[in-house]
Order: C-alpha cells, then sequence, then structure tokens
C-alpha cells in the first residue's frame, strides 16, 4: 500500500468500501508521511449516452435505468419529465403526478433507508460516547452491517423492513421493483388500486414510527460529537437544490436555487430549462469525470453541494410537520444559517427519510390516486430538460428528439458528479486533519477518509455512466507513479 | 370423400376438415401447438420451424401439413419440447432482445414462448450483430434489432393490405426485412391500420408512441402462458 519514490509516496484506497460503485482515492505523501495531495478519481465514461442515441424517445425513461442499478427510479423519473416537454405533456393530471410523486418518495425512502443501516450504521453505531471517531478505526470485522446485525438486531430488522416497504411502493406504481415502466411522457400507465393503496396504509405508521428511530439515533450522534464531528471533511460551500414556489423543499419538481456557505441567494427559482445558462461543467485533466459549477461565479469557486444537506439548507421550511420540526432543530444547531459540516449530510438524510413517509402516507390517503385520468399531451417540442431531486442530490437529463422521435442528444448530469468537489474537498480535509504526518498509516486511518465519502452516499455506478455496478479501489502510488500498495475492497 | 377427418395428437382423437392444417384443427380441438411465424388469416410459410410436430414419426411443420386420416402426430412429448426450446434459444441470441428495456414486454410472442418453455436466460451467448432501426414512418417503426425474421409482416401486407411494403433480402445471418421502397419505411404507402402493422409477434415492427401505455400486470402474457388461450376451449 505505500511505495517511497523521490522522497514522495503515494497511498490509494481502492476500492472505497460501503459507497454505491467503483471510486479511488490517491494520497501523496512525503517521508515525513505529510499529505501533499488528496484526491478522489471516479472514472465516468460517459458511453451510456451513445447507447440512448438513436432510440424511440418514449423507450428512455425505461431505458435509462440500465445506466445504475442502485438509482433506476430517479433516472425512470428524471427522463419521463424529460419526455413530457417532448409530447407537450408537462402538465401532469392530478393522478400522474401524485402516483410519481408516490413512486418517488418510495425511492427516497428505500435508498436512505439502505444507505443508512446498510452502510453507514457501523461508523455510528460503533462510535462510542467517548469517541466518535471509535467506530471509523474499529476492526474492519466488525465495522460491518454484519456485526451490526450481531449487536442491534431489532435495526437490522428495521432496515430490511424500510428497505422493503419503499421497494412494495415502488412496485405499486412502477409497475416493478426494478425498471418498471410507470412513468410515460405525459402521465402514467396506471393508477393505485384500492387493494394496494390499502396494503401500503397497513405498515405505513410502523414504517413513521421506525424513521423517527433513525432520524433520532443520526441526531443524537450528531449533536453528542458535533464539536469533533464539525471540522471532520468540513468546509463552506454553496448548497444548490430544486424549490417549491413557496421556498418548501420539494424532492421531486421546482425551481433551482443556489446559495453561499452564508446562505445568500446566487440564483433563485430558475427555469431549469436554462440550466446551461447558470451551470458548466469543468473538465481537469486527471479526472474523467466532469466538475459543474456555478456560471456566475466561475470554475475556481462555482462548484456547489447537492444532497440531503443542500436541500435542508436551501428549503424555507418543510411541508410535512415532522419533518418541518426535526429541520427547525437541524437549523437550530447553526442559528439558522446553512450547515457546512460533511457528517451533517446523516441528519439531513434522516430528516428526509421522515419526510418521504410522511408524503407517502399524506399520498395514500389522496382520493386523486384512484383517479382514472393518466396521460396529458400538446405541443410538441425537439429539445428538453427533467430535472429531479434524487436521494443523492440534483440530477439532470437533457435531450434533443428529431421530428422521426428519435433521440439526437443526451446529456447527463448525475447527482455524484455534482458533488465531486465537494467530496474531493473532504478527502482532502480529512487527509490533512487526521493522517498527515502520523508515524504509520493504518487501516482504521484510511477508513477515515472513507467515512467522509460516504456522508456524501455518492453513487459511483450512475457516475461513472458504466453499465452495471463496480467497487471502490484506494491506491498508494510513489512520486514517480509506481504502485507501491492498493486495496480493493468489496465490489 | 369424408367430410370430416379422424387422427391423434398424442393419443388424443382429433376431429379435422379435409385440406385442414394440422394446426389449425389442432388449435379447433383446444390443442395448441406452439407457433411463430403462423397467424390466423394469412397463408402459411413454415419458416421458424416452432410448430414442428412428428407426423407417423416424421417432422413436419404443423402449419403447413395438412391432415390426413389415422394421422399419429406427436406434440407436447419431451423430445419436442427440447426441440423447440433450442429454437427459441438461438433465435434470441441471433437478434439483439433484450427484454427488460423492450416495450413488446409482456405481448412479445418469442419471450412469451421462452417464459411456456422456461428458458429465463439465454443459453448461448448474444451474437451482438448490429442491426438497423427505421423511425422515417410517421406512425410505425421498424427496430431489426428484434426481428425473427417469421414473414408475417411481408404477407399480410401483399395478401391482407394489396400492398406489399416488406420484403426479405440477404441469406443467412445477413437476411433481413426490407422495404419495397428504395431507403425507408417513410417513403413506402404503410398506413397505421395495415394488417402489416400489427402483424409482427415480436418488437421488430411497433407502432410509434404507445411505448409502455399498457402497465405491467395487465399486458398479455402477465398472468396466463401463451397457447393457455387455445386450450382453454378443450373439451
Ligand atoms: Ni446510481
Amino acid at each position: 500500500m505505500v511505495a517511497n519514490t523521490n522522497g514522495f509516496k503515494r497511498i490509494a484506497i481502492e476500492p472505497v468500501t460501503r459507497v454505491e460503485g467503483h471510486g479511488k482515492v490517491t494520497l501523496l505523501l512525503d517521508e515525513q508521511n505529510r499529505v501533499h495531495q488528496a484526491r478522489l478519481h471516479i472514472v465516468e465514461f460517459r458511453g451510456f449516452e451513445r447507447f440512448i442515441l438513436g432510440r424511440p424517445f418514449w423507450e428512455v425513461p425505461v431505458l435509462v435505468q440500465r445506466l445504475c442499478g442502485i438509482c433506476p427510479v430517479s433516472h425512470h423519473l428524471a427522463a419521463a419529465k424529460a419526455m413530457d416537454r417532448i409530447v407537450g405533456g408537462e402538465k401532469l393530471t392530478p393522478t400522474a403526478e401524485k402516483m410519481r410523486r408516490l413512486m418517488h418518495y418510495g425511492q427516497f425512502f428505500q435508498s436512505h433507508a439502505l444507505h443508512f443501516f446498510h452502510l453507514v450504521s457501523p461508523d455510528i453505531l460503533f462510535g462510542g460516547i467517548e469517541d466518535p471517531f471509535a467506530g471509523f478505526s474499529a476492526d474492519p470485522a466488525l465495522r460491518n452491517v454484519i456485526a451490526v446485525a450481531a449487536k442491534f438486531p431489532e435495526l437490522a430488522v428495521q432496515g430490511v423492513m424500510m428497505r422493503k416497504y419503499g421497494q412494495e411502493v415502488i412496485l405499486r406504481t412502477a409497475g416493478k421493483k426494478i425498471h418498471g415502466t410507470g412513468a410515460i411522457p405525459g402521465g402514467i400507465n396506471k393508477n393505485l388500486t384500492i387493494a394496494e393503496r390499502d396494503f401500503l396504509l397497513k405498515d405505513v405508521e410502523q414504517m413513521i414510527k421506525w424513521s423517527h428511530g433513525a432520524l433520532k439515533i443520526a441526531k443524537d450522534y450528531t449533536v453528542k460529537h458535533l464539536t469533533k464531528l464539525a471540522p471532520f471533511g468540513s468546509f463552506d460551500s454553496s448548497h444548490m437544490s430544486l424549490i417549491r414556489a413557496d421556498g418548501a423543499m420539494d424532492l421531486y419538481h421546482g425551481g433551482l436555487r443556489a446559495i453561499t456557505a452564508d446562505g445568500k441567494k446566487i440564483f433563485d427559482h430558475v427555469d431549469y430549462q436554462k440550466y446551461t445558462d447558470y451551470i458548466a461543467e469543468e473538465v481537469r485533466p486527471w479526472s474523467y469525470m466532469k466538475f459543474p459549477f456555478i456560471k456566475s461565479i466561475g470554475p475556481e469557486n462555482g462548484w456547489y453541494r447537492v444532497g440531503p444537506l443542500a436541500r435542508l439548507n436551501t428549503a424555507d421550511f418543510i411541508d410535512t410537520p415532522a419533518a418541518e420540526a426535526a429541520r427547525k432543530e437541524f437549523m437550530a444547531v447553526t442559528k439558522g444559517k446553512p450547515n457546512n459540516v460533511s457528517m451533517a449530510y446523516h441528519w439531513a438524510r434522516m430528516i428526509e427519510l421522515l419526510h418521504s413517509i410522511e408524503k407517502i402516507r399524506e399520498l395514500l390517503n389522496d382520493k386523486d390516486l384512484q383517479g382514472q385520468d393518466l396521460v396529458t399531451r400538446g405541443q410538441r417540442r425537439e429539445e428538453t430538460v427533467g430535472l429531479i431531486e434524487a436521494p443523492r442530490g440534483t440530477l439532470f437529463h437533457h435531450y434533443r428528439v428529431d421530428k422521426h422521435d428519435q433521440v439526437t442528444m443526451a446529456n447527463l448530469i448525475v447527482s455524484t458528479t455534482n458533488n465531486n468537489e465537494p467530496m474531493n474537498r473532504a478527502v482532502q480535509k480529512v487527509a490533512q486533519d487526521h493522517l498527515s504526518g502520523k508515524k504509520e498509516i493504518t487501516e482504521g486511518l484510511l477508513n477515515h477518509i472513507e467515512v467522509v465519502i460516504r456522508a456524501y452516499d455518492p453513487c459511483l455506478s450512475c457516475a461513472t455512466h458504466a453499465l452495471g455496478q463496480m467497487p471502490l479501489v484506494v491506491e498508494l502510488v510513489d512520486a514517480a507513479g509506481n504502485l507501491v500498495d492498493r486495496k480493493t475492497k468489496g465490489g | 370423400m369424408s367430410s370430416t377427418i379422424e387422427f391423434t395428437i398424442n393419443g388424443k382423437d382429433i376431429t379435422g376438415r379435409p385440406g385442414q392444417t394440422v394446426l389449425e384443427a389442432a388449435q379447433d380441438a383446444g390443442v395448441y401447438i406452439p407457433r411463430l411465424c403462423y397467424m390466423r388469416g394469412l397463408a402459411a410459410f413454415g419458416a421458424c420451424r416452432v410448430c414442428t410436430v412428428l407426423v407417423n414419426g416424421r417432422p413436419q411443420a404443423a402449419c403447413t401439413q395438412t391432415v390426413a386420416p389415422g394421422m399419429v402426430v406427436e406434440n407436447n412429448t419431451e423430445k419436442m419440447t427440447a426441440f423447440r426450446r433450442n429454437l427459441i434459444d438461438m433465435l434470441f441470441v441471433e437478434g439483439n432482445h433484450f427484454c427488460m428495456f423492450c416495450e413488446k414486454s409482456g405481448n412479445c410472442e418469442l419471450q412469451a414462448l421462452a417464459y411456456r418453455f422456461g428458458i429465463a436466460a439465454p443459453k448461448y451467448p448474444y451474437m451482438f450483430q448490429p442491426r438497423e432501426v427505421d423511425m422515417s414512418h410517421g406512425d410505425v417503426f421498424i427496430d431489426r434489432n428484434r426481428c425473427v425474421l417469421c414473414g408475417r409482416c411481408v404477407r399480410a401486407s401483399r395478401d391482407v393490405d394489396g400492398k406489399h411494403v416488406f420484403d426479405f433480402v440477404g441469406r443467412g445471418l445477413h437476411k433481413r426485412i426490407a422495404v419495397n421502397a428504395e431507403a425507408l419505411l417513410g417513403d413506402t404507402e404503410l398506413a397505421v391500420t395495415d394488417k402489416a402493422a400489427e402483424a409482427c409477434p415480436v418488437g421488430a415492427i411497433v407502432k410509434k408512441r404507445v411505448g409502455y401505455a399498457v402497465p405491467v400486470g395487465q399486458r398479455l402474457y402477465d398472468h396466463k402462458p401463451i397457447g393457455s388461450e387455445i386450450e382453454s376451449t378443450a373439451l
């Protein structure tokens, strides 16, 4: 894992474990083990866009699910929102919009539950009261979900059941748990039957109760250890998300809002059809993944964060009562100012978990879900953008469709790509604060880096635009580029 | 000459009419003989071989073989099922059939046959042959990735629509469905209401902008296997 050449050595963490997909971290150290450079590399192929070219536009919401086995529902809905505009059907019927929202909240619920219980809980639950970082350095054999299941069996069961519930919601809205067909251009292909509604209503109160429990774990951990966690991989940044016209958090639709690290609006209620006027993507020689930035600020400082933390920061309020109460507690910690703590992502994510299940309950009690009016059509268009707040952050789908119904251009900016620079900053910060100058770079110390990456819940499968899932890697290479050591875990 | 013809399929007594094919006589008696290139109302073609049965011990296409008195037909035997399963397996990999993303899924006869024969995944490696898509027509498109060369569109257009929009070109692995215009489907006189526009058993000739309008669970073969509509009429 470590090599010495020209006075420098390079460490690589490969793969970064308990994240979705394949990525690599490299650290450049001098002889005193001082960190000179720390980078997260995600290989982004962009081969997928070519795969879509030439296909009929109505096929795209189903086809794009092939991009990622983790986030198919988010891609399905973002593409469907884009294709709504191709058929001029973006003003959905109440039944269509609410069915899609139900599907989307189901995806949020299962994704956030999976991330928290299966990927993150070992870091948090094995962090003692005295030392929040204890879980980070714990014996790798204990640092996994099996160890959690042994020590906290009830929590492990809840995690499984909550994920399953989210998948049941997806099944009844999309038609299948993965690779469903529910959202079609201009609407939805089914409503929710009374039997389906009653099936989902049966367990919804239990899910709300468990979500409160998960939220409490995340909140207590963060609040109790705030002084230690606050600087951990943290930095000031801008934040961006969709926002409802009245300023409420809206995970399905809205205008784009971006704010500075201290809460000033950079832009607000921007029609995302014009996103290219506000956002550009920078290419850097060492990474295949692009770095998006806010144009008015420029590539140097225009990067921003997306995802749960950004959404909590941009929202004026949440329109479900329990999640709103939780939001107020969350914002009180920073006295109403944006929270720039990387590890606060977990708490923010669990507030969204609760919000999603509150929304699911609200929708299940809405008679519109049994409506018969499923599809709308209007003025045909040739170019379209579909945006959605995916569990991991803002997801962009941009297409052009010719008069023969064929896709002629596709560009996707996935949530994880939006968080590319922030994750790199987080890795650098942790490497500087926790590894630099240490006599020995232990596996426990390297896990500190993975811990902060996991806070962002990257989906490297999406980000690489590869077909299917791949593992994440850390490498230690010397300054001449010779591989000294290499770790590949998971995958 | 008698007006009825008695014969057996797998030992079961079947009554047919003179000139009737084994496949149709069986169908009238509620016996399903699997098929792909056969379509009621079109001339028999005998191209796909899926309907192959043993007639007095010799393999024959049930869609072209006419019934004869005392004929002994073997249909659903272990041997014939193995033969058909192999045929379906080969059809899958010869084209680029990816059911998970195909809009014909659930309504596709090839997929339905695969399910009926218990084929979960292709046995042979995909050949990944590049095949062309023709989106030039306003209402119908061709995706040759999914064509099984059954010729139903060729016969429907020629014999029912009287247009001769489709034909085969090339041989063997290079055999393709072509249109009778210089280049593209959009240049032909095909209308969306033509028989040829709905004759395709797979997702190769498809009406545009229908896509996934029918939800999973309400599609043709979501609940009952292909052929069960015939078998349910058996006495
Ligand atoms: Ni993904």
